[in-house]
């Protein structure tokens, strides 16, 4: 990257803040700002009814399939599965020396409760809504406004709106794109010919986001193995059959939703109509299509709703769904005892997304252990063990740009560190492979991925070559090798290192000065960041 | 390659040319034998123009109408075709190519459109499909190729994928060949590199320790290992395109897309079963003739030399060459003189992998009003493409987490192109 001269002088004047600043970090440090976070999780208690009642349900489980459950994870490991969940990154050491002025027992919840506060995490999560809302299309030119779209998101969830407001909003709402960004799940389906919101694509969109069902295939025959046929799919349709998108933006007329069969022959218009629970559907003489469709998939007597979102989210924070996959809950059969009873408290807390985060995150499931000797793919499978599961590319992104510096990256972070972890954060995903709208893939990670980690230009900057890489901060800044070593594990692995790690790389590091030391953190850099343990949740 | 190689396609000619005399019923037998044991392709090389090239500026002109605006036809050595004047090199090459002049899509949006042209079904959001390059990479074997098979250069924005086969079928991107390859080349010193190595193995102990079998199944190290023997293979040397002889590069021009057209020759030559190479800037809503006629300077050369360069070679036959891009281009001419998105009668063009060349499949209207005749379907190129490398169209996957059956393509394979 070329830097003009000009701001050479600023950027020294950065370097030498980001020194004074991190200098304190390498040692343990307690900072005042750590006693407000503690006070501000004592307000914000979990509610510990729901979450001892879904303890229950997995202990029952376990015991009925004679599996013991792994033990409690460090609360270190805790903390790194609420950044990477919740942020899309991992904790900095700057925030893990903050928490670790905390008691022992308390540094996890006070750190859920500073990151569900935290822009960052409105921001990342709006972003892992959005790939649900509207997909990762680029969408038709000027009507779609994506970024538009997310910041509304993110303001939202920032202000924990009630998620069923949002739901309302996205397939009710009517007007321009702009000024009332909810649309654009309208209109990022509008169709080039037409010139209108595809009804087909809404339906879909609609029965996988807010219903949890897959309908798309009943679009052209019925379910081979669910019990959905063409003609609810078609009602479904319906109740976007009368919108229309001008210089004024999403507005409804007449419903003229005529579908085209198989032969290409145009049906008579279809008339709106719900998939199941007819009985909570407004009636027609009361608002417009769309609105009653928003009622009655919000109505709290509608559990679907509540349903798939508690599916979602515990598959951002776990890894992987209760329910697999994560929109297509069965229609029928046994849905898992957990999945159920938070879909209950969450309906019947007002669709508090923030609450259901807590709630989540607090289960003994998520604070399991992802070691243990016994534990093999069969605890896994019953959550008797905390899974192990790939980063998606932003994670694995966020965690590189993270692990090359020792101060926090987000929205304090002097813009020109902003626009670096930006830009170089989509470069980052697209050469690692963005996995699109497929969330939650298990499988393996690729040979480019493991190319672009060991020689790729932007890790090489993060660790070695960059302006003001942590392994140089750490070269100058720790007191000794055992430090270095230890500031080294928590920047990248976020914990400490075992007795056999640190005795050989502080081997490593021994008798070197200068730039020969650098280069040797810098390696031990190299190392951690193309471990498993980096690239994998656990 | 030895001549010998493919025999049996001048004796099924022949058998078929009996089949219809005095040897019916065991004419068409050893007819049928000796179709089955033709030996198909085995390598996919897509020429992409990215943003959707007019097909009356390139593979189908009508000259003198309306439509044209001014763009001239020459002839070609395929008697009765025309292509778009500035194909000069190709028009040469025209036994060897077929244009199909009679696509049409679903999709009129770029990054839509090139789903559906590369994957051949058009974006599902509960499924992602895989491109052809991945199924093919799928489907064939692997050999003794080290470097990844499905390889992208030049890539734009939406370079093939492995879908629901997996990330690693996705293609691998490298940019301009006289360039480094990226990612590939270890900057540091080899003993420090090995001493990192060492050291990887002491922090996955202790990640191991009570997660063994889990660890295992991440498949992570064994990637890195295999990163590490691409890294190391002597197959990369196929990238390098300035060991190949002065002339051979002039023909194919000396341009990012010429030598990217000839590393996918190279390639192939190892075993990569998928190479696109994209050629962007097509997407010509103002001044559509000035772009076309610049474009047509960059694609003309690379592509008549790409077919010279396989026949002479023997690797024409076992190669399959696609070019093309989303969709085509509106007949009309819009009032800042450019075209905009067509994807309702546009032109593709094929060649290699056995497929018969020479023809021009479907017609547009000259006055751009009425359907093309015998529309053709991405779905049915994508059938075309895999039975010529021999597989069966129908074949189903099954899409990972659903279970749902998917075909390698929905299209059905378009007879006058199966030699």
């Amino acid at each position: 990257m070329r830097i003009p001269i000009r701001d050479l002088g600023f950027l020294a004047a950065i370097a030498a803040g980001a020194a004074v600043v991190v200098g304190g970090m390498v040692r343990p440090m307690i900072r005042a700002s750590a006693s407000a976070t503690s006070a501000r999780a004592e307000a914000n208690r979990c509610p510990e009814d729901i979450v001892r009642r879904v303890d229950a349900a997995f202990r029952r489980q376990w015991t009925s399939e004679g599996l013991a459950p792994a033990g409690r994870a460090p609360e270190l490991a805790i903390v790194r599965r609420i950044s990477l969940a919740l942020c899309g990154t991992i904790p900095s050491l700057e925030e893990i020396r903050r928490l670790e002025a905390l008691p022992e027992g308390r540094r996890a919840d006070a750190w859920l409760d500073e990151i569900l506060r935290d822009r960052r995490s409105a921001d990342y999560l709006a972003e892992r809504f959005a790939r649900v809302l509207v997909g990762t299309e680029d969408g038709p030119f000027l009507k779609f406004r994506r970024r538009r779209f997310v910041t509304w998101l993110s303001d939202a969830i920032l202000a924990n709106r009630p998620y069923h407001a949002i739901v309302r909003d996205l397939i009710a709402d009517r007007g321009l794109w702009t000024d009332h960004p909810a649309t654009n799940f309208l209109t990022v389906t509008i169709d080039e010919k037409t010139e209108r919101p595809t009804p087909e694509r809404l339906a879909a969109r609609t029965a996988r986001a807010f219903l949890g069902v897959r309908l798309d295939c009943a679009q052209c025959h019925d379910h081979p193995f669910q019990p959905w046929k063409q003609g609810q799919f078609r009602g479904l349709a319906a109740f976007f059959g009368a919108s229309h998108c001008d210089l004024r933006g999403i507005r409804d007329t007449e419903n003229d939703y005529r579908p085209t069969d198989r032969k290409g022959k145009e049906l008579p218009t279809i008339e709106p109509e719900v998939p199941f629970l007819p009985e909570l559907l407004p009636p027609s003489t009361a608002s417009e299509s769309r609105t009653r469709l928003a009622g009655w998939v919000v109505d709290p007597r509608n559990p679907a709703l509540a349903r798939v979102t508690v599916n979602r989210l515990w598959a951002l924070l776990l890894g992987r769904p209760l329910a697999e996959p994560v929109d297509d809950l069965p229609a029928s059969g046994e849905l898992h005892p957990a999945l159920t009873m938070l879909a209950d408290d969450f309906a019947s807390h007002g669709y508090d997304l923030r609450r259901l985060i807590r709630v989540i995150a607090s289960t003994e499931v998520f604070r399991l252990d992802s070691a243990d000797d016994a534990a093999g793919l069969g605890h896994e499978a019953a959550w008797a063990v905390f899974p192990i599961c790939r980063l998606r590319p932003e994670q694995v992104a966020g965690a590189v740009f993270q692990a090359g510096a020792l101060s926090t990256l987000g929205p304090e972070s002097h813009w020109f560190t902003r626009f670096l972890v930006f830009s170089g954060r989509n470069d980052f995903v697209h050469r690692y492979g963005d996995t699109g709208e497929d969330e939650f893939d298990a499988r393996a990670g690729t040979i480019p991925q493991r190319l672009l980690m060991m020689n790729g230009k932007i890790v090489r900057e993060r660790i070695e070559d960059g302006p003001f890489p942590a392994s140089s901060s750490l070269a100058r800044l720790a007191p000794d090798d055992r430090q270095a070593v230890e500031a080294a594990y928590l920047v990248v692995l976020t914990r400490r290192p075992t007795d056999e790690e640190l005795g050989h790389f502080i081997g490593r590091l021994a008798s070197s000065t200068g730039d020969e030391r650098k280069h040797r953190i810098a390696d031990l850099f190299w190392t951690l960041i193309n471990s498993t343990e980096f690239s994998w949740n656990h | 390659m030895p001549r010998t190689a493919f025999p049996t396609l001048d004796r099924r000619s022949f058998l078929a040319l009996a089949a219809t005399g005095w040897l019916t019923p065991i004419g068409r037998l050893l007819a049928d034998q000796a179709e089955s044991t033709r030996r198909p392709a085995q390598s996919i090389i897509l020429l992409w123009l990215d943003g959707g090239p007019s097909q009356l500026e390139t593979f189908d002109p009508h000259p003198d109408t309306k439509i044209a605006g001014s763009t001239r036809a020459i002839h070609t050595a395929a008697r009765g075709i025309q292509l778009a004047e500035g194909y000069q090199q190709l028009a040469d090459q025209m036994g060897r190519v077929a244009l199909i002049r009679s696509m049409v899509s679903k999709e009129g949006d770029h990054e839509r459109g090139t789903y559906l042209m590369k994957t051949g079904y058009r974006p599902d959001p509960t499924v992602e499909h895989p491109s052809i390059g991945a199924i093919c990479c799928h489907e064939l074997p692997v050999g003794s190729t080290d470097i990844p098979r499905h390889i992208s250069i030049l890539s734009g924005r939406w370079p093939g994928r492995g879908g629901y086969l997996g990330a690693e079928y996705d293609a691998f991107q490298v940019g301009d060949p006289r360039g480094e390859l990226p990612d590939v080349v270890s900057t540091i010193a080899a003993d420090r590199q090995k001493a990192r190595l060492a050291d990887l193995d002491v922090v996955e102990r202790a990640f191991e320790r009570g997660r063994l079998g889990r660890a295992a199944a991440t498949h992570h190290r064994e990637t890195v290992a295999r990163a590490r023997t691409m890294m190391t293979s002597e197959q990369l040397r196929a990238f390098d395109v300035s060991s190949e002889p002065a002339e051979v590069r002039a023909e194919y021009g000396e341009t990012p897309f010429g030598r990217g057209c000839l590393a996918a020759r190279r390639l192939i030559e190892v075993g990569v079963r998928c190479v696109e190479i994209t050629l962007g800037g097509w997407d010509s809503h103002v001044n559509n003739h000035a772009i076309h006629a610049s474009q047509a300077k960059e694609l003309d050369p690379a592509f008549a030399a790409l077919l010279r360069d396989l026949a002479r070679r023997e690797l024409l036959d076992r190669t399959v060459v696609l070019c093309g891009g989303e969709f085509g281009r509106t007949p009309r001419i819009n009032p800042l003189g450019g075209r905009d998105h067509w994807p309702g009668g546009f032109s593709l063009a094929i060649a290699g992998g056995g497929l018969r060349g020479g023809q021009a499949i479907g017609e547009t209207d000259p006055e751009g009003i009425k359907e093309p005749v015998r529309p053709t379907t991405i779905e049915d190129v994508h059938a075309t493409v895999l039975s010529a490398l021999g597989l069966d169209p129908s074949r189903e996957n099954t899409a990972p987490a659903t279970g749902r059956p998917i075909k390698l393509s929905a299209g059905r394979p378009i007879r006058e192109l199966l030699g």
